[in-house]
């Protein structure tokens, strides 16, 4: 077996392989479903009707794209500089916790000024979190894959502490949680009588600036060239490490935000099950979308779809609900091999 | 040099390639190739560089997968694809970049694969006394417990040659062998292979020059283009015929006019960089780069050469000594800093260092210069300009590409370093770098990049051309200094210096004065 | 002060100390294995989970602790077989396909669990191995307790780290492995199939993951939790930069790491309530962190880890 690398890629097969990818994960994880018992057509019947199949529905997998669509722009910034932030996870609290901290009554601003002030910090709270790695990536070369990944434990530990000891609140009947963030600092619904929030539009927002920032400006240039060969990018007299650092305060700082859109647009308070991996699944939807800050709105939708849909699914049939995670894990691995499938064509010989 | 032409060769054929065709893509590398080798005898195979010669030899060895056509050795087919398969019918191979394992011993690089994967432990003394044995045998002197990465590059070329003899080889191919090599070293090489000759064996001896093919070879076959177009005994054919096959077509090699150097643009004084275990690297080096001159720095590779580069580039620090540039005071150590300071740098490393494979041609001719006003304003780039830019260039250089959204990966390597002249010369630099310009472009593109330096000379920059190819330091400097474990000689007239007296400077010894220029 | 010496000094302490090194050793070892071929295993936090999920399943259905170490062997292989396939054959990224395979291994193992036992509230338990007692050296006073009685497994693990050394720099095998992870042109070249010697060294290196992993559920502890890995194969990647991808200095490292995870616990059990838990739990985190930093500049990393070979390439 051989491989050789295509001469000409079009548009096409860039778009068809990540929903050909996806299609192949669905049809491997149906047999998980044939081994259940059930239907495999039901099941994915009923997992798509859990996600779309009412306004509510649609609502509920909005909500979940919205915070997704913050952690999959991290992952996607930072990868296209290779920087592998892991971090996620970590940074999406810290940024919860710096909003906690401010927007629980100690600032007491109008909505205009607070709702930004709190996604302001929860975004310097999550990039000052992940410049540790990098700094000690470009200044003593530690691999941050790990650091990024151990940091996650550390920050949901400082979590644990604090809305078990200094941050618990006492209205909450002896609940692990924090006080609740105030009314001005709360997001405002998009959708009368449903969870979705005006967070969907920010994340819409920064979706389109990211993508602006990565192919028109500077910055994005320089991102792109240190992630596609940094001793070159480094001759040509591009800023490496300054460039690194920079991918790292913007790729934290997105996370952070996912964090604080969770917080003031959902759940209202801080707890440990703020997100159920959000920051790790962020890597899936950067992959699905092929890093593309674009495409994350769509791979995000996508996942929030095969989750929600999921969590319906298992309550009608006896599937466990963590098909939805072994689905896109194998989506990841499904889109690894398809573009490598656009870029080369296999030779069996 | 003694020829090998009274050598009895027998006629017992041991190794024939038929028939092989090889593409990359749209590209023909090897096309319908026919080629035999018989006991005893030395052929050499010359061609261009991107001739087809490595991708044939890889083909032999199986570590490429021809399309078409088949490899016979002593009678045998070689199933394709399986170096084991070949190595096992008793061909070795000498590759141009050495396949060794730095962090491991010579022992351990030469015994990989000799003994039985599942064996329970590795039989060191049994080793040890073989290797001893070939060692005298053949004169190839070798410590077996150092590790490689220790190793000169004349050594490691003798591990290479070893690992093939411990393994019985009977055809033995050399690609390129004597590339890395200074001359003293390429003699010593070539009593080696008289002595494996005279034992039995046979070589393929890859080359592209014409001097070594004739005095070691005794057969000839030339590649052009992936085609065999020609093949005779070596006694029956001269340097000038060989020349005329090998390049196909006549192509000007334009020439250097005298002219006289201006003022002073570039200086290092007693510069020094230090490397692992503080080792001088280049130690107390100077010289002076004048307006319209070519100073050419020659040496065997590996012995500062690249530091040199490094330091101009602005990727290496000064431990000791001065880099001035004049009117500008002393250059930082900073890549940024030197291309703001206008010095034009052409490195070896075009691929992995001078441009990003991955980004587009546009991209890449705007590397040095993106954050200018011409190219970007508040932060953004500035796209009809760059696209207007990069049409310009590739139209003024003649790189041939699809179309300036390309990426440059997809480019062929001529057209690479043309990206890079673009990038660089447009710029009208005084002070250029070029480091190996012409390495592994054909004939067209090497007249090419000779013009064009040519022509900044001729405009008043001072260049200075490292390079490993002496025909092309003689043909280009004004100047040369030769550069010996760091140091830099003094200043030779390139029209008044032998290529032999050239080649014992490289090698460290001294030249009577009365030779100075 | 005295107290804590004492303490140090116990039995139990030692004992401890060997048990929490235990799936540490054969996580690290494991990895250690992959990254001397070139092959960087992300995949050994998920591998470690479906280890610990498989062996328990095994023997709660009935099967020997045996049969079930050897089942999560099976099971890691399996993962370390796809593993190898997309990034040895393939070439992929090894950081993505590594992630991808943790992600799988784990929501997979999860799933089973799920599906196997879906009525559960409290996890069901099984009989866990018992202690086997070294005769004559276990009557030992002090070292004995401490050293001569354990899990077989633990006794597998300290075996293990004395073979794995041994095969990989005095047996033409280890050569190759350590000669595919320097260079794979030079070992291809020398008729060494590297992707076969790749993907086998990401083979076992996995199947021992599991293993450790296992340790878990059928000797440390006696039933399979949602999430019991818990970073430990993050931390086994740390340990084996600390090592710098030597056997010897693993288990070094391994021991070095439970010695502090076994103080930290007595110290939180001992001192009064000033530090809260959660700083403790931290330790082993923030310990590798540093155990990495402190290693960075020495670290030799085996030159071709993280290149993909792809034969035949220009």
């Amino acid at each position: 077996m051989r491989l050789e690398p295509r001469e000409h890629v079009s548009l096409l097969t860039l778009v068809a392989g990540p929903v050909l990818a996806v299609v192949a994960a669905m049809a491997i994880c149906s047999l998980l479903i044939v081994w259940s018992g059930s239907s495999v057509l039901e099941a994915y019947a009923l997992l798509f009707k859990g996600a779309l199949g009412s306004r509510f529905a649609i609502s509920e997998t909005l909500t979940r794209t919205t915070v997704l669509i913050f952690t999959g722009l991290a992952a996607a910034v930072a990868f296209r500089a290779k920087l592998w932030n892991i971090g996620g996870e970590g940074q999406l609290y810290m940024g919860a916790c710096a909003a906690t901290m401010l927007g629980t009554g100690l600032l007491e601003w109008s909505a205009y000024l607070l709702i930004p002030t709190l996604f302001l910090a929860g975004a310097l709270a999550g990039g000052l979190l992940l410049i540790v790695p990098t700094l000690l990536k470009t200044h003593l070369k530690v691999d941050e894959v790990v650091t990024t990944l151990l940091l996650n434990f550390i920050i949901l530990l400082v979590v644990n502490y604090l809305v078990f000891g200094p941050w618990k609140d006492p209205m909450a009947m002896g609940w692990p949680q924090a006080a609740p963030i105030i009314d001005q600092g709360l997001l405002p619904p998009l959708l009368a009588k449903t969870r979705l929030h005006a967070g969907l539009l920010v994340a819409l927002a920064f979706a389109i600036g990211t993508w602006v920032l990565m192919r028109f400006t500077v910055w994005g240039y320089e991102i792109r060239a240190v992630g596609a060969n940094p001793k070159a990018a480094g001759f040509a007299g591009v800023p490496v490490n300054r460039t690194i650092i920079r991918t790292a305060l913007i790729s934290g700082g997105l996370a952070g935000m996912a964090g604080v859109c969770e917080l003031i647009g959902l759940k209202g308070y801080l707890t440990l099950d703020l997100s159920p991996g959000f920051g790790y699944t962020g890597i899936v939807v950067a992959m699905l979308a092929g890093l593309n800050p674009l495409g994350v709105i769509f791979s995000s939708f996508f996942v929030a779809v095969v989750f929600n849909g999921a969590d319906s699914m298992s309550r009608a049939l006896s599937v466990s609900n963590y098909i939805a995670e072994v689905i896109t894990a194998v989506s990841l691995l499904a889109v690894l091999v398809s573009m490598l499938l656009t870029r080369y064509r296999i030779k069996w010989k | 040099m003694l020829h090998l032409k009274d050598n009895a060769v027998s006629q017992k054929t041991v190794l024939s390639l038929n028939n092989i065709s090889k593409y990359f893509g749209p590209l023909l590398a090897n096309d319908a190739i026919n080629l035999s080798l018989a006991e005893g005898e030395v052929l050499a195979l010359l061609g261009e560089n991107g001739a087809g010669k490595t991708t044939l030899m890889n083909i032999l060895f199986g570590h490429y997968v021809a399309d078409a056509g088949t490899v016979t050795a002593f009678d045998e087919e070689l199933p394709p694809g399986k170096p084991r398969a070949a190595i096992d019918a008793g061909v070795g191979m000498v590759h141009q970049h050495f396949t060794l394992a730095e962090n491991l011993t010579v022992l351990e690089n030469i015994t990989l694969g000799t003994e039985p994967l599942w064996g329970v432990r590795q039989y060191q003394s049994r080793a040890l006394a073989k290797l001893n044995q070939l060692s005298t045998e053949f004169g190839l002197e070798v410590n077996p417990r150092a590790l490689v990465r220790d190793l000169s590059v004349g050594e490691m070329q003798r591990v290479e040659i070893l690992k093939a003899l411990y393994r019985d080889a009977r055809i033995l191919i050399m690609d390129e062998p004597t590339a890395v090599l200074t001359p003293p070293e390429v003699d010593s090489l070539f009593a080696t292979l008289r002595q494996l000759i005279k034992s039995g064996l046979a070589v393929i001896f890859i080359s592209h020059k014409l001097g070594e093919v004739m005095a070691i070879s005794d057969r000839v076959a030339v590649l052009r283009s992936g085609k065999v177009v020609l093949e005779a005994e070596t006694q029956a054919t001269s340097r000038e015929a060989l020349a005329e096959a090998m390049v196909g077509r006549k192509i000007p090699e334009p020439k250097r006019v005298p002219q006289d150097a201006g003022e002073a643009l570039l200086s290092l004084d007693q510069v020094t960089v230090l490397g692992a275990h503080h080792k001088r690297l280049l130690d107390r080096a100077s010289l002076t780069l004048h307006a319209g001159e070519i100073v050419g720095i020659a040496g065997v590779s590996g012995n500062g050469q690249a530091q040199l580069a490094d330091l101009l580039s602005g990727l290496q620090t000064l431990a000791e000594g001065h880099m001035t540039l004049r009117d500008h005071g002393e250059l930082k150590p900073n890549p940024a800093h030197m291309v703001k300071q206008g010095i034009g740098r052409i490195v070896e490393d075009r691929n992995g260092l001078g441009l990003i494979g991955d980004m587009t041609i546009t991209e890449n001719l705007a590397s040095e210069n993106y954050k200018s006003r011409e190219f970007s304003r508040l932060g953004f780039l500035r796209f009809n300009a760059l696209q207007r830019y990069a049409r310009e260039l590739i139209e003024a250089f003649d790189v041939r590409c699809p179309g300036i959204s390309a990426q440059v990966r997809k480019l062929s390597g001529g057209n690479m370093q043309k990206l890079v002249l673009a990038r660089v010369l447009s710029k009208e630099p005084m002070v250029i770098l070029a480091h190996q310009p012409t390495w592994g472009l054909d004939v067209g593109a090497t007249a090419y990049v000779h013009e064009q330096l040519l022509a900044a000379r001729q405009r008043g920059a001072g260049i200075l051309l490292i390079s490993e190819d002496l025909d092309e330091l003689l043909e280009l400097s004004d100047r040369i200094q030769v550069i010996y474990h760091g140091q830099l000689s003094e200043s030779l007239d390139p029209d008044n210096i032998s290529l032999q007296e050239l080649g014992l400077l490289m090698s460290g010894q001294q030249r009577s004065d009365s030779q100075a220029a | 002060m005295g107290d804590f010496l004492d303490f140090i000094l116990t039995a139990g302490f030692w004992a401890a100390t060997l048990r929490m090194a235990t799936p540490l050793i054969f996580g690290t070892i494991g990895e250690l294995v992959c990254e001397r071929s070139g092959v960087l295993n992300l995949g050994i936090e998920g591998i470690m989970t479906a280890g610990s999920m498989a062996g328990w399943m095994w023997v709660y259905q009935g099967g020997d602790l045996w049969g079930g170490v050897l089942f999560a062997a099976f099971v890691g292989a399996l993962f370390g077989l796809l593993h190898s396939l997309f990034t040895v054959y393939l070439g992929l990224s090894q950081h993505v396909t590594g992630l991808g395979i943790t992600m799988l291994a784990s929501s997979l193992s999860y799933f089973v669990f799920r599906m196997m036992l879906p009525n559960v509230t409290t996890p069901p338990k099984i009989v866990p191995f018992e202690s086997y007692a070294v005769p004559v050296l276990s009557e030992l006073p002090v070292v004995g307790e401490a050293l001569f009685v354990q899990s077989p497994l633990t006794w597998l693990a300290l075996v293990l780290v004395f073979v794995v050394g041994y095969v990989l720099f005095r047996t033409p095998l280890g050569l190759a492995i350590r000669m595919v992870g320097e260079n794979p042109m030079a070992a291809e070249a020398q008729g060494l199939n590297v992707h076969l010697v790749r993907s086998g060294a990401v083979i076992f290196g996995s199947a021992l993951m599991a293993v450790g992993g296992t340790f878990l559920t059928l000797s440390a502890f006696d039933a399979f939790y949602i999430g019991m890995t818990n970073g430990r194969g993050w931390i086994c990647i740390a340990l084996v930069v600390f090592a710098s991808w030597r056997p010897g200095k693993a288990l070094f490292g391994a021991l070095l790491f439970a010695v502090f995870d076994a103080l930290q616990m007595r110290v939180q059990q001992q001192a009064s309530s000033a530090i809260p838990y959660q700083f403790y739990l931290m330790a082993p985190y923030v310990l590798s962190i540093v155990a990495l930093i402190i290693m960075s500049r020495r670290a030799a990393y085996p030159k071709a880890l993280l290149v993909p070979f792809r034969r035949g390439e220009r």
